[in-house]
Order: structure tokens, then sequence, then C-alpha cells
């Protein structure tokens, strides 16, 4: 109880006189405001075309995100005298992500976004070792960024993939279908996403009856042929296998995994990286305030809120929140505040949400959703926990190999 | 809807012409159902359900004029905040509230109107009698909590997202003083002296109280319940009594009311309603308090000087708002 003290700034400006304006816009007051620069690196990748014109990542995918939370940060900034900007960085397929990296650093920014590939985050994070910077993961969902590769000057918005499988395992042990068939691809990603389903079944009741590869290699993505071939040939693949409750699907890279819900021999649900799934943010979630949210994303950015862009936009107001409560110049202060349990940043989820101390991961409740609709937030009532039911989901302490270098 | 005009009313009032003692006169009670889109009507002494009146889309928060003929309802969804005549239960009109309308407050003399606007950022001035616009204060993020000085003087508006308190002078519609608060505040009161401001904050957890004058906060309140994980005592809503002997404050997932002692500022003891308590009212004479449990579709009632729950009563879907009226 005692922190709530500590975090408490009496701010008081006289006679600022706001009236008949539109809402939402932010200019900086005269003179005084402090600048709170934000950076934001973006390595693009080559990726595959998703099998579903629906999910074809837009071009400005997080960064929409950032945008809105420092319009966010800024429209407090005006009561506490405090600008935020952002820097974006993009760096082509291929192209050197340490210079932009450098550059951001050099040009003053400390707080800098990463949506990059786990290698390349590290390489990062090495290269920012010893410096005033903290960078935030706002994509790799890789556990080992969490554990054996953690590293002390990288905090993680994304939720990692023991934390999506746990909330998705959890949902369905509560529902009562803990018979689980796994299907699975061939790759490094499916592999790691299998890990966690396996760790998963173990921690909270669930039976993985079978596991089968479809081997296949994808080749061209989307023809406006084929449908009949995909129609014969995913419920064979799916036959023959014991009695199970649901399917999941191990296909990060989505080979064949959105091509299973409703062919499936047997009449099962799918779950895992195609048809039910966990996920930070779903663009119809609605609870716990969120609706605003919403409203404000889709009329800033004209489309649905991704996951990407509510982690995105997790980062910027977590510095936002410790601005307003500590002295941005200090660096110092800033990383202990946006560490400790004195952040509680209001995250639409039901609860505040805080860093972990052991390894930088954000503990955040998990969604787990149909196409359309959420269907749960996990964590699910009943299962236990010490302190909170939320570290229900991941790595938790007493399991962490995290040793911050 | 209407339905027939309470008889028992009638007859307890005849009785009290009569008779030296008179019954305890039955206040209505009205509660919005945000997702039921309804008003239920309900009777103060036999708890019964007199009706329920369908209203706009997503009505939250409500209010009695001070002349206790309307009902006043932030019809959220459909962007305005509806008029009901309290004698007929029909809506008769609607006030220029600005989009979203979450919460709305009085001025003490009974116009103009505050309504928060939970998108646009702004606090909507509005002239109850000619139903003009006299202003739209641009506050922080999310605004919900209005909170007015028995003096009239001053309009407190909380904002969500930017996590203040914002005093503003009402004649000339100034910030003059942002009070950075626990993580989302929510709701605003003055206490009836108009001495202090008890401002929730429900992702934080507890309960700021700030001296009206010097505008700093004189202390913060946190709350721990056995067996209840921290994360769900999430305050909404909060009440002071005339006297400012006690204070009740809506402690959300929690499913608790807590009760502070208002001279030392401790928590007294906690009161099991039902889910997701949000909102309270009094009923004038304060014998009893009436909150509003948004997950279990009911409304608990309080013995406010015995300090126990005595009923629960259903109402219609997430109920939210609720208030008394004044005979």
């Amino acid at each position: 109880m005692f922190w709530a003290l500590l975090l408490l700034l009496f701010v008081s400006l006289p006679g600022m006189a706001q009236t008949e304006g539109q809402g939402g816009q932010a200019t900086p007051p005269s003179g005084e405001a402090m600048v709170v620069p934000l950076g934001y690196l973006k390595q693009e990748v080559r990726r595959l075309i998703p099998l579903s014109r629906l999910n074809v990542e837009p071009e400005d995918i997080g960064l929409a995100g950032a945008e809105l939370a420092l319009k966010d940060n800024n429209t407090t900034g005006l009561f506490t005298k405090q600008h935020f900007s952002l820097e974006v960085e993009r760096v082509p397929i291929d192209g050197d992500a340490l210079a932009a990296l450098e550059k951001l650093v050099e040009s003053g920014h400390r707080f800098i976004l990463v949506d990059a590939p786990a290698e390349v985050l590290l390489r990062l994070a090495d290269s920012a070792k010893g410096k005033d910077v903290l960078l935030f993961n706002i994509r790799a969902t890789d556990v080992s960024l969490r554990q054996e590769d953690c590293r002390a000057n990288v905090l993680h918005t994304a939720p990692d993939r023991a934390m999506l499988a746990d909330a998705l395992a959890q949902y369905l042990v509560w529902k009562k279908w803990p018979r689980w068939f796994v299907v699975k691809g061939a790759f490094p990603e499916d592999r790691a996403y299998l890990d966690a389903l396996h760790r998963a079944a173990a921690r909270f009741g669930g039976m993985i009856v079978e596991e089968r590869e479809y081997a296949e290699t994808p080749g061209a993505r989307r023809s406006d042929t084929g449908q009949l071939q995909v129609q014969r040939q995913m419920p064979a693949f799916t036959q023959g296998a014991p009695s199970y409750d649901v399917l999941l699907v191990a296909d990060e890279r989505e080979v064949f995994g959105p091509y299973l819900p409703y062919r499936t021999w047997d009449p099962r649900p799918v779950a895992g990286t195609a048809g039910l799934q966990a996920m930070s943010w779903h663009p119809a979630h609605e609870q716990w305030g969120a609706t605003q949210m919403q409203n404000r994303f889709q009329r800033f950015a004209k489309r649905f809120m991704l996951p990407l862009d509510y982690q995105a936009w997790l980062a910027v107001r977590a510095v936002g929140e410790a601005a307003s409560r500590t002295n941005p110049a200090d660096f110092a202060a800033m990383n202990t505040f946006i560490r400790s349990e004195d952040l509680e940043l209001a995250a639409f989820k039901g609860q505040k949400v805080t860093f972990r101390k052991w390894d930088g991961q954000l503990r955040q409740p998990i969604i787990v959703a149909g196409p359309d609709l959420p269907v749960s937030m996990s964590p699910q009532e009943g299962f236990l926990h010490e302190r909170t039911a939320v570290d229900t989901l991941g790595i938790d302490a007493p399991e962490s190999k995290c040793k911050f270098q | 809807m209407k339905v027939n005009v309470n008889r028992a009313a009638i007859a307890g009032a005849a009785l009290c012409l009569s008779l030296w003692a008179c019954p305890a006169l039955a206040y209505t009670v009205y509660i919005s159902n945000e997702k039921g889109n309804s008003i239920t009507v309900l009777d103060s002494e036999t708890f019964e359900v007199l009706e329920t009146i369908p209203v706009g889309q997503r009505p939250r928060g409500i209010i009695l004029t001070k002349d206790g003929k309307h009902l006043l309802i932030c019809a959220s969804d459909d962007n305005t905040v509806q008029v009901l005549d309290v004698a007929t239960r029909e809506i008769v009109g609607d006030l220029p509230s600005g989009p979203d309308p979450e919460l709305l407050n009085l001025h003490p003399s009974g116009s103009p109107v505050y309504v928060a606007n939970e998108d646009d950022n702004l606090l909507t001035v509005i002239d109850l009698n000619t139903k003009e616009v006299l202003a739209e204060v641009i506050v922080g993020v999310e605004p919900e909590g209005v909170g007015v000085s028995p003096d009239g003087k001053t309009v407190v508006v909380t904002s969500e997202t930017t996590n203040m308190a914002h005093f503003i002078d009402t004649e000339t519609y100034e910030l003059t003083d942002n009070v950075l608060v626990g993580s989302r505040p929510r709701f605003a009161e003055f206490t009836a002296d108009g001495k202090r401001v008890w401002v929730t904050s429900e992702v934080a957890g507890v309960v700021s109280v700030i001296d009206a004058e010097t505008r700093k906060i004189i202390k913060t309140i946190g709350f721990a319940i056995p067996g209840v994980q921290p994360e769900y005592i999430q305050p909404v809503g909060v009440r002071v009594t005339k006297d400012g002997s006690k204070v009740f404050v809506a402690l959300g997932p929690a499913n608790r009311v807590a009760v502070i002692d208002g001279k030392t500022l401790e928590v007294e003891t906690y009161l099991l309603v039902g889910h997701r308590v949000w909102q309270l009212a009094f009923t004038p004479d304060e014998a009893l308090l009436f909150t509003t449990n948004g997950n279990s579709n009911d409304v608990s009632v309080i013995d406010v000087p015995n300090l126990k729950v005595i009923k629960s009563i259903p109402v219609g879907n997430a109920p939210w708002g609720v208030t008394v009226s004044k005979d």
C-alpha cells in the first residue's frame, strides 16, 4: 500500500483555459515543455503471403499503435508540460539494423520499440549494452528471449509462446476438452510452439493423444484453383486419430493450418495457430473499457487494431506513465519505475499490467478468440497461484532460467 | 409502458395525515441497465420492481433534476442524454450532450448539466432550460467522473487514461488544477461541506482524498481483503454521508463495498454485495444505500446505520447507475 504514496505527484498549473476546441489535438505548450523522444525500429522480413486475404499485415502495423499511444501521452503532456515524439527507422531486408539503432541512440533516443526477429533483437540489445537504452520487444514470441537469452536492457510487451499456449490450454481444460490431437508443421517455429503446447498440457491437465506431422512444403500460396483438392486432402490427412476433443495445430508459417477448420475428418474444433487462437488483443475485444480504445484506434488508423498495435501501444504508454510520475530526463529513475509494481498500466483487460522482475516480460491476461469475437480471457478461474493468477501464464519465477546480462 | 400509480404510497400518505406516527415514505430508486437498455424503477421500502422502462442504447450515468421531475439518462451509444418524465415514465426529449456521454452531474442550482464525453476527451456543459451548449472543455483522455462542489464554483472531471482529476472553474471554464492520481480514475465526489474531493483509481486500487482548497492529496487509501487478490480490488463509485462521518466505496470485481471512517480516513469494514459493484446511492434519509452489481444483474441494499447488507434485488441486464428520488 505504501508504494501508492510514492507515485502521486501534485501538479498544479495556473489558468490553462481550454475551451471550444476539438478533442485530441495536442501542440506542445509554449516554451518549457520537456521533450521525451521515443524510437521505433522495424526490421523488415520476408513474410509469406498469408493464406487468407483477411490476414495481410498492414504497412503501418505496430506503428499505428505506437502513434496512438503517443497522442494519448501528449494529451496528458498538455497538463504535465511534456511532449513525446517518435522517430521511426525502417531497416530493409538484409539491411543494417545495428546502424539504425546507433542512429537512434546517438540522437538521444533512450526508449526504443523494436519490431524484429529474435536474432536481430539480441544483436541490438548486445550493441546497446551498458548504455542508457531500454528496448521494448513488441514482436518476438521466442521463449528463449525470456529465458537463457534474456537481456537486462530488454522488456517484452509481446507475450511469448509459453503464455499463448498456456492461455489456450487453460481455456480448453476449463471447457473440459482435454484430449488433443496435435498436427505439427516441420519448421523450427512450429517445433517451438509444440514445445509450449507440451509444457502447457503437463501443467494444466491436457492430454496429447497423437502428434502428426504435415510434411508438405509450401508452394504457391494462393491461387484461384485447388480448393477442391484441399477439401479432400485435409479430411484424409486428419483421419484415424484416437478419440480426441480438439485438433491443435502448430503451423506458424501457415502452410496448412488455416485449411483445417471445418475439414477435419472428425467434427472437432481446431485451435492453436489456426481456429481458436490466443492473442494479446482482438479487434472486437470490448470488455473492461476496451470499446473506447477500439474507437480511438479505428478513428486514428482507419483500420482494426491488431495485437502488434496493442503491444506497441503498451510500450509507448509505459514510457508515458513513467514520465508523468518520475523525471523523464533521469534514465535510471524511468527504467526503475517502468519495471516496478508502481507502473500499474491500465490495459483494458480488467487488471493492471506490470513487467515481471525475473525476465522483463509484461504480465497480462491473454485473449482466446475465434475469428469474429473473443471467446474468453485467460487466466481461467480455478487455476491457482500464490501471488497473482496472471502468473500462471508463461514461465514463472521459480522456473526461470533468466540471468540478466 | 405505464404502470398504475403506486397505491401503497397514497395509502401511506393518507395514513400519515390521520395518525401521529407516519410510516416511512417510500423513495423511488432508479437504476440504469447498461446492456438491458432500460431503467428499473424500485420502491425503496418494499424493494419491489415497479417498472422496467425501455430507454436508449447503453444507458449509464443517470441523475434526477433538482425539481425531481425528470431523470436525465446518458444513452452512450445513442450519443445523447435522454430526458425522462418521472411521473409518466416516458422519454420526453433529449439534450445535446456530445458523443458518448458516460456520466453527468448538475450544478447545485439545477442547471447547467455537466456531461463527460468518454470518446472525445471533453466535458460538455449544457443549460438545462434552453438546451444550449454553453461550453465544451478539453480535458484528458477518456473522461468519466464528474464531481460538482456544493457551492457550484468547481467541477472536477477525472480522465481515465491521463490519470488526472481536473479542477475546472465553473465561470471561466478554466482548468485551474490538474491533480495526478492513481491509475484509471473513475469517480469524483465532493463532501457535503465542500472541503474534500474523493477520487477513486480503478487500476491502482486506491482512493485519493484531495483537499478542495489547496488541491493537494491529503491521503491515498488502499484496501486489503483476505482471500481477494489485490488486482481485483478496483474502486469505482464513492459516496459520503452528509455529516462526513462515513464514506462508502464500491470495489468492482472484489464484490464488496468498503466503509471508511470519514474522520480518521481508515477503512473500517468491507460489505459483501453482488458481482462487480460499481455505483452507489443513498436514500435522502441515508438509512439505505443501493449498489449496482453489474455482473450479477442485481442491486444490493445496505442498511447504513447497522452496516449490513439486507437484500439483493434482481434488476435488468448489467446495472450501472443508480439514483434516488428526494421524496
